[in-house]
């Protein structure tokens, strides 16, 4: 059915607009609009109390993004934008598109947050999944040392990757490199983007896989399966955490600022740890999903400030480029 | 007449391809092309070169056997080499680490038998996954030269007591200099924008292709000047190749024939155990990492969710739109070409060398300003996987408008066959084998290519490539399994019926 809309959507240029009853445009990832992803129950729930039309458009990944609404500009459609992560706002907030969002929410992140322009929805511990029967290694410098295979995602195409790039930064500074030197050997390769190392991770080819803490708790919700564990670093694990944001240039900025509300409220914070697998930014007052409670815990949380994030994305990079380049 | 349509069609190719590099060019910023761009450069240009000999060395010996044996399942084969090409590029890698990688059947037999393991991740896994991707292509497209010989002069060549050593000089090898160069070239040009591969497998930072340091520039750096030099770089590459290439072609100049069915000659003794093994070999090398696809899908066909379907009837309309489109203007630059407008032969080319994500950007700067992107999805994808296709069409077509102008053209235009009535009469029944051929593949790529819809995506408006790879992204491996095979029997559905109608029947 949804193809025949497909083919429709061409062939009519104008699509009539419902007069009365206004749009809200939200520009997001790819996987969030899936129908694995949030997107559908946020629309389902969002539009039974806003009386508008939620609209998404999907595109790509994060670092795609916040291309698209670089490409599009101040001419841009869209009213809100969801699916950046620190190590992205400081360049997004460059851009100049997006307005203060004026709320004070309460937050549940392991590390202070506070942020004119962007409100956290949802954040996550970067780190190493396995199968619990391997023994993992404690920190960076016993993976290293390890001949653990490892596979991870290339900070040049993928956020992931470049968390892990800032996680090394943030744990170690200027010994970074040496860290990625002696990691180079356990490296089995560096993907484009999550999905094929995960999928290379459960086919055998790696013993451990950069992903989330959350990552095994899919495995025991949705396909009741426990063999999967995340590793703690004692150095800490690095934080992912995925903001949105209101466009200065949204012609229903009250819908706009409604919609940033309503993503940190209990009924879309309950939404997004089975479907988003990641912690909801605001714990819902029923708690967390049964099997969430097995997840590792980090005892330490590490997130470089958004500046710092990128100003140190193009040294970093030059060194892990040169670190690895056999 | 085909020289004009050639002329016009290669003028709306160069209009496609280059407008929306120059218009990414035009936008503001750019730090120009560094070091490391250069040192990716080199390493595209070394694998792609690689690949390309390594695919054309190894389909040379088994285009010749399936050309001259004859054996139960030979039809059968020859169309089942379509299929690896058709995989989406991260369910052949997946495929390939099933049999060659860390946990793979390959490393099992070796540890097994007591051997060191290899590691499939490097250049050499890079030119293994091309070859087993690349490789089925180039055979069908050398098949096609070997069937394409004229029965007479087989016939001649045995009344003349030529032996398999005569029949290589006189007959194979001027065949494959019409053909050889063609098929080298098209299999570089892939490789040179491949990209998933070459990550995945390349094992690390110096494993970089140009087409990444476009991703890196136009995503994380925004730097869309730097993003269209690196793209008209990858166009220069692919422009020097096509020039070298066109040196080594030259005409077979075998003359026409009557068309009579005449099998070529099948030389005995150890020619033939060599043919034999060199067939076995390639079923094995091919069919392993399939039957692993397989493996891995059918368990994933159960869990399908209903919008996968949706998804298929999608690509269907892409591919049926898509495909006549890029055939039909491919046989206009083949005509064109053959009839002595030599400038259409790299005009031809542009589309395969361009880089899908600047092309993509281009066309998004250029829409946006009139018109919302996701509105116009179905035209954009359809436009572009055709123009993306093109290539693979006029590199089938090339060789064979070539003999067709050579044999038939001073005929026609003693005649004055033109237009409706030659195209009726003479081109759809002496090219309808290479036709069916391009058709096939073009429709098989269509509805496997993900390319530069992501960038004019809607929320509803879901291709399978584009379905497979959110599957992937919720987690969810075996569905996206399962759906990477209801895509390949797609492609490879619609890929049989046109090459069947491409041999009308006959027995190959």
């Amino acid at each position: 059915m949804k193809s025949l809309y497909f083919a429709a959507g061409f062939l009519t240029i104008a699509v009539p607009a419902m007069a009365e009853t206004p749009v809200l445009d939200v520009l997001t990832y790819d996987s969030f609009v899936s129908e694995w992803g949030p997107g559908p129950a946020i629309k389902t729930a969002f539009e039974a109390e806003c009386g508008c039309t939620l609209r998404f458009t999907p595109a790509g990944d994060g670092a795609a993004l916040l291309a698209r609404l670089q490409l599009e500009g101040a001419k841009t459609t869209a009213d809100v934008v969801v699916g950046l992560d620190t190590n992205l706002t400081a360049a997004a907030r460059k851009t100049g598109l997006f307005a203060p969002h004026g709320q004070t929410p309460d937050l549940s992140l392991p590390v202070p947050f506070a942020d004119a322009e962007f409100l956290p929805y949802d954040w996550g511990w970067f780190a190493f999944v396995h199968n619990k029967t391997l023994e993992a290694p404690k920190d960076f410098k016993s993976l290293a040392a390890s001949d653990l295979k490892i596979v991870i995602q290339d900070p040049r195409s993928s956020t992931p990757g470049l968390g892990l790039l800032m996680w090394l930064k943030d744990a170690y500074g200027d010994e970074a490199a040496t860290i990625w030197k002696d990691l180079a050997d356990n490296i089995v390769t560096v993907t484009p983007g999550w999905s094929e190392a995960y999928g290379m991770f459960l086919e055998g080819e790696a013993d451990l896989v950069l992903s989330y803490t959350t990552s095994p708790a899919y495995h025991l919700i949705a396909e009741q399966d426990d063999s999967k564990t995340a590793a703690v670093f004692s150095e800490g694990n690095y934080l992912q955490v995925e903001v949105m944001g209101k466009l200065a240039s949204s012609d229903q900025p009250e819908l706009a600022d409604r919609f940033l509300a309503f993503m940190l409220s209990d009924a879309a914070q309950s939404i997004l740890p089975t479907t988003n697998w990641m912690y909801p930014a605001h714990t819902p007052a029923a708690g967390l999903p049964e099997g969430f409670e097995t997840l590792v815990q980090p005892t330490r949380s590490l997130l470089l400030n958004a500046d710092e994030a990128e100003a140190l994305r193009a040294p970093a990079l030059d060194e892990w480029r040169a670190a690895l380049a056999r | 007449m085909a020289r004009r349509a050639g002329a016009l069609i290669a003028a709306g190719l160069a209009a496609l391809t280059l407008v929306p590099v120059a218009v990414v060019m035009m936008q503001a910023g750019g730090r120009g092309v560094s070091a490391p761009d250069l040192a990716a450069l080199r390493f595209t240009l070394v694998q792609a070169a690689l690949s390309a000999l390594a695919s054309v060395a190894c389909a040379v010996p088994l285009a010749r056997a399936l050309a001259r044996r004859r054996f139960p399942g030979r039809a059968v084969l020859i169309v089942m080499l379509g299929a690896p090409f058709l995989l989406p590029v991260i369910v052949a890698v997946l495929g390939l680490l099933a049999v060659f990688g860390r946990a793979g059947v390959f490393n099992s037999a070796l540890r097994g038998i007591g051997l060191p393991e290899v590691s499939i991740f490097g250049l050499g896994g890079v030119v293994l996954a091309h070859v087993f991707l690349n490789m089925p292509l180039a055979t069908r497209m050398l098949l096609q030269g070997w069937q394409a010989i004229p029965a007479e002069r087989v016939r001649l060549a045995e009344s003349l007591g030529f032996g398999p050593r005569d029949h290589w000089c006189h007959i194979e090898r001027p065949m494959l200099r019409a053909v050889l160069p063609g098929a080298l070239l098209a299999i570089f040009a892939i490789c040179l924008t491949s990209f998933a591969v070459v990550l995945v497998l390349g094992g690390g930072p110096s494993a970089t292709t140009v087409e990444l340091a476009i991703w890196q520039a136009i995503r994380f750096e925004f730097d869309l000047p730097r993003a269209a030099s690196l793209a008209v770089l990858q166009v220069l590459a692919c422009g020097m190749a096509v020039g070298v290439a066109g040196l080594f072609t030259s005409a077979s100049g075998f003359g026409a024939g009557l068309d009579r069915a005449m099998d070529l000659p099948a030389p005995g003794g150890w020619r033939r155990g060599v043919d034999a093994a060199v067939i076995a070999m390639a079923v094995l090398f091919l069919a392993a990492p399939m039957l692993a696809v397989l493996q891995r899908g059918v368990p994933g066909l159960l869990s399908l969710p209903a919008s996968i379907w949706s998804a298929a009837l999608a690509s269907l309309i892409v591919a049926l739109l898509a495909a006549p489109m890029a055939v039909g203007a491919a046989l206009a630059l083949a005509l064109g070409r053959a009839q002595g407008s030599r400038w259409l032969e790299p005009m031809a080319m542009l589309p395969m060398a361009g880089s899908q994500l600047v092309l993509g950007t281009g066309l998004f700067l250029i829409a946006f300003p009139f018109i919302a992107p996701p509105r116009i999805a179905l035209p954009i994808t359809v436009l572009v996987t055709a123009v993306m296709a093109l290539p693979f069409a006029y590199r089938i077509l090339a060789p064979q408008a070539r003999s067709l102008q050579a044999d038939y053209g001073r005929l026609a235009a003693s005649l004055d066959l033109r237009g409706w009535a030659a195209l009726r009469l003479l081109i759809i029944p002496r090219l309808r084998r290479p036709l069916g051929f391009a058709l096939g593949l073009c429709a098989a790529l269509a509805a496997g290519d993900l390319g530069v819809v992501a960038l004019f995506a809607t929320e509803d408006g879901v291709t399978l490539p584009l379905a497979i790879s959110r599957l992937m992204g919720a987690y969810r491996m075996t569905q996206a399994a399962g759906a990477a095979l209801v895509l390949v029997a797609l492609a490879f559905g619609l890929f049989w019926i046109c090459d069947r109608w491409g041999h009308g029947g006959t027995a190959d």
